[in-house]
């Protein structure tokens, strides 16, 4: 049947490469080529010297993301190209975040970072920093409750994702 | 149903064939060349460069240097057993590149320097990437601790080039040379072949290593596959034996595979008709009963009829190009899909296939071929009588033909029909890109893999006379014809320069009709016969700026001028004895002749025209 397109959904894709320079570039360059909305990207060294991993959020269509995954197997540093499904996977994101407090306010934002088991990081007259470690779903309503008080300042890691289970991507990638 | 029999199935031979020996699924990586033993000589990076190109079995080299590649051309010069070619222009060698690629199968090298030298280099390379083309393109660059710092000459090349090459790589150290290059070549002419860059920095030429032969090439992403799945080979046997109307759809992928024997053999076992794009022509003989013509938005209506009337398209190393399919949704509407490619990214991406086969094309064919022939289930080929009584029908009823002009000139049909009848199929012939090109494709009679060279996927105007050049330094005892257009000779006939000057005795055919003819033919049709910026000059009755007979003499070449059909043959005949340098043929035709047939772009391929206004009842049935 002729291609048709798809509701967009969100995919969460563990891309195993050589660290060699410009890698990153391809494979962002990829996604940019066929105009993905990329939610959050993180790169990382592995336990395997010389091979990192990158993690990539992706909003698309399932077509979409079968042919933007081959042109990214095609890549020659990439080794492997996985997608980690929500149920068969832990996924995190980190952040950090910085709140208007002050002595009325310090005790209710310290009272919701201990909610989400955020740790306070950085104390001054007028703001706390906390930093923060769960889903994207689990920070998202962390945020909700900080924003009353006033957020300054937000950083966001990208989500680091694993599969479940005793298998090693790495391992079974280097396998072959 | 009045010849049924043109298919020629009762006669095959259904007899199976012993197994054929296993072989490895995934494609090792391995040094390319005859892989000699070199111990650890010291040398320097570009001595390197040379070193591994001649262990590799490079002997012919396209290029131009300049500072950042000047290391190299020393030690170049050296070399007894590579030829360099100096060309006028980098685009030239890039182009020659790929011409010495389709001609002989070996990849092409181009080399050049880094920044102008790099960026000239950069229509070949896309080129080359889109119509899947083994070719290592080597530039110099600015030493390693200047990159950044936009130093004289310098552009990041690799970075320009990442989504148009199959693979790009910086070297920045001499002693990282030779697994470069090797790895370069092995990842080119493998798998889907494709154009790889290799940027070496000046100080990385300059620099002294420890030479030895051979590297190690570790490519832990790069496994293509080669053998196609046993089950999608027997899911897609099983269908073509319950298809009713079946076609060959078969793209350049044959070609680059080497696959031409193994596909006459599946389509005489089936007697399926073949339809050859493109990028194909030649890989099934057009002179073969089973073959219906060229598809695509300039092909024969034969060809367009049976993919849209088809139900099971058996595609082979073809990708669904918008020019073959027009308007994707309405392409071959009630055919099935088997899709076999050495690319998985190609398979579903524009149509979705019912099976997928990924691998090579040289041992999926021969596989599907062993599977049609064994029949476990006893079922048989699928009779095909009435599918060839439509298409033979449909083959008598619109063959290809053209109009007389009007204006007396010459038809640039007849010219190329005649070129192709006198000097055959053991030529090689090479286009531009525009009308010349389609009518090349449709009238010169193709009978064998590596005849026609062209531009098609990236639609390069002014490649035929450096990819001609390239294929006769390849394979130089054939007559190669560059057919080219008045504004794409325009656009690279420097490189008649470097013919003469290297003895490498082209000929081209300009079918001069004094304007950028495929935009006026769209202007004709599609804008009022409002003719904006399309004239060039160059014809019948015009100041003639270039004169091409001139230019061609102040080259050193041969220059003729054809203007009227009773000497057509003559003017041929006399560049076909001209055997010690270029010849330049101005054939002056009609600018009002036009290619047909035309499927408009962005339409149904059902609403193709045969001249203009004329649309065929195809779709009936008989």
């Amino acid at each position: 049947m002729v291609n048709e397109t798809e509701p967009t959904q969100r995919h969460t894709l563990s891309v195993l490469v050589q660290d060699v320079p410009g890698v990153l570039t391809r494979v962002a360059g990829l996604f940019a080529r066929r105009a993905f909305n990329i939610h959050s990207l993180a790169v990382g060294v592995t336990e395997v010297e010389g091979l990192s991993r990158i993690t990539v959020v992706v909003d698309t269509d399932p077509r979409l993301l079968e042919q933007v995954t081959k042109q990214l197997n095609k890549l020659i540093n990439v080794i492997k190209v996985i997608e980690l499904a929500p149920e068969a996977s832990v996924q995190r994101d980190h952040l950090l975040v910085k709140v208007r407090a002050d002595a009325t306010t310090r005790g209710q934002v310290v009272q919701a970072a201990e909610l989400f088991r955020a740790q306070v990081v950085d104390v001054a007259p007028e703001s706390l920093t906390l930093e923060a470690t769960g889903s994207r779903d689990k920070l998202n309503a962390l945020l909700e409750l900080l924003a009353p008080f006033g957020v300054r300042e937000l950083v966001r890691s990208g989500t680091l994702g694993v599969a479940r289970g005793g298998r090693s991507m790495t391992e079974r990638a280097l396998a072959r | 149903m009045s010849t049924p029999q043109r298919a020629g199935t009762a006669t095959a031979p259904l007899t199976p064939r012993p197994p054929r020996p296993h072989r490895s699924d995934n494609i090792e990586p391995r040094v390319p060349g005859p892989c000699r033993t070199v111990e650890p000589t010291r040398m320097t990076g570009s001595a390197g460069i040379v070193r591994s190109l001649e262990e590799i079995g490079v002997t012919d080299v396209f290029g131009l240097p300049g500072g950042a590649i000047l290391p190299t051309y020393d030690p170049l010069m050296d070399s007894s057993s590579i030829r360099h070619i100096l060309v006028r222009h980098e685009q030239g060698a890039g182009h020659a590149a790929q011409g010495y690629y389709l001609a002989t199968g070996r990849p092409g090298v181009a080399l050049a320097t880094s920044g102008p030298g790099a960026t000239n280099l950069v229509t070949a390379i896309a080129d080359a990437h889109m119509d899947s083309q083994a070719v290592v393109f080597i530039t110099g660059q600015v030493n390693s601790t200047a990159i950044g710092t936009d130093a004289f000459q310098e552009a990041d090349i690799v970075g320009v080039t990442m989504p148009i090459a199959k693979h790009s790589r910086l070297v920045t150290r001499a002693e990282d040379i030779p697994q470069a290059l090797a790895e370069a070549f092995h990842i080119a002419a493998t798998g889907r072949p494709g154009p790889v860059l290799v940027d070496i920095t000046k100080d990385a030429q300059v620099g002294e290593f420890e030479f030895s032969w051979p590297p190690k090439p570790e490519l832990p992403g790069y496994r293509p596959v080669r053998r196609g799945h046993p089950r999608q080979i027997r899911a897609a046997a099983r269908l073509i034996r319950q298809s009713a109307r079946p076609v060959l759809y078969v793209g350049g992928g044959i070609a680059r595979a080497d696959a031409s024997a193994e596909l006459r053999e599946l389509a005489e076992v089936t007697g399926i008709p073949v339809v050859t794009t493109l990028t194909a022509r030649g890989v099934f003989p057009d002179s073969h009963e089973l073959h219906v013509g060229m598809p695509g938005m300039h092909g024969s209506v034969s060809a367009v009829a049976a993919l849209q009337q088809s139900d099971l398209l058996i595609t082979l190393g073809a990708r669904f190009d918008d020019r073959v399919t027009g308007l994707l949704a309405s392409f071959a509407p009630g055919a099935k899909v088997i899709h076999a490619d050495v690319d998985p990214a190609e398979i579903s991406k524009n149509r979705q296939a019912d099976i997928p086969i990924v691998g090579d094309l040289k041992e999926i064919v021969p596989d599907l071929t062993e599977e049609l022939r064994r029949d476990p289930d006893g079922v048989g080929m699928p009779d095909l009588t009435g599918w060839w009584g439509v298409l033979n029908r449909l083959r008598e009823t619109y063959p290809l033909g053209w109009t007389e002009p009007e204006d007396g000139l010459l038809a640039p049909q007849k010219v190329i029909q005649r070129l192709s009848e006198l000097s055959g199929s053991e030529a090689t012939y090479v286009a531009g890109v525009g009308q010349h090109q389609m009518w090349a494709a449709q009238f010169v009679q193709y009978e064998r893999p590596r005849q026609w060279l062209n531009s098609a996927g990236l639609g390069t105007m002014g490649y035929a006379v450096p990819a001609a050049m390239g294929a006769k330094v390849g394979d130089p005892d054939r007559v190669v014809w560059a057919i080219d257009g008045d504004g794409c000779f325009q656009m690279t006939n420097q490189e008649l320069a470097t013919c003469v000057i290297n003895r490498i005795p082209i000929k081209v055919a300009v079918i001069n009709n004094s304007s950028l003819g495929m935009v006026r033919q769209w202007q004709t049709l599609f804008y009022d016969s409002r003719y904006s910026n399309t004239d060039l000059n160059t014809g019948h009755g015009t100041v003639r700026v270039p004169d091409f007979v001139k230019l061609a003499d102040a080259y050193g070449a041969v220059g003729l001028r054809c203007e009227r059909e009773e000497d057509l043959d003559e003017t041929i005949r006399k560049a076909l004895e001209v055997d010690d340098r270029p010849v330049v043929i101005d054939f002056v035709v009609s600018r009002d002749s036009m290619v047909w047939p035309m499927v408009p772009a962005g339409v149904s391929n059902d609403a193709i025209q045969v001249a203009r206004g004329m649309t065929p009842d195809f779709t009936q049935e008989d």
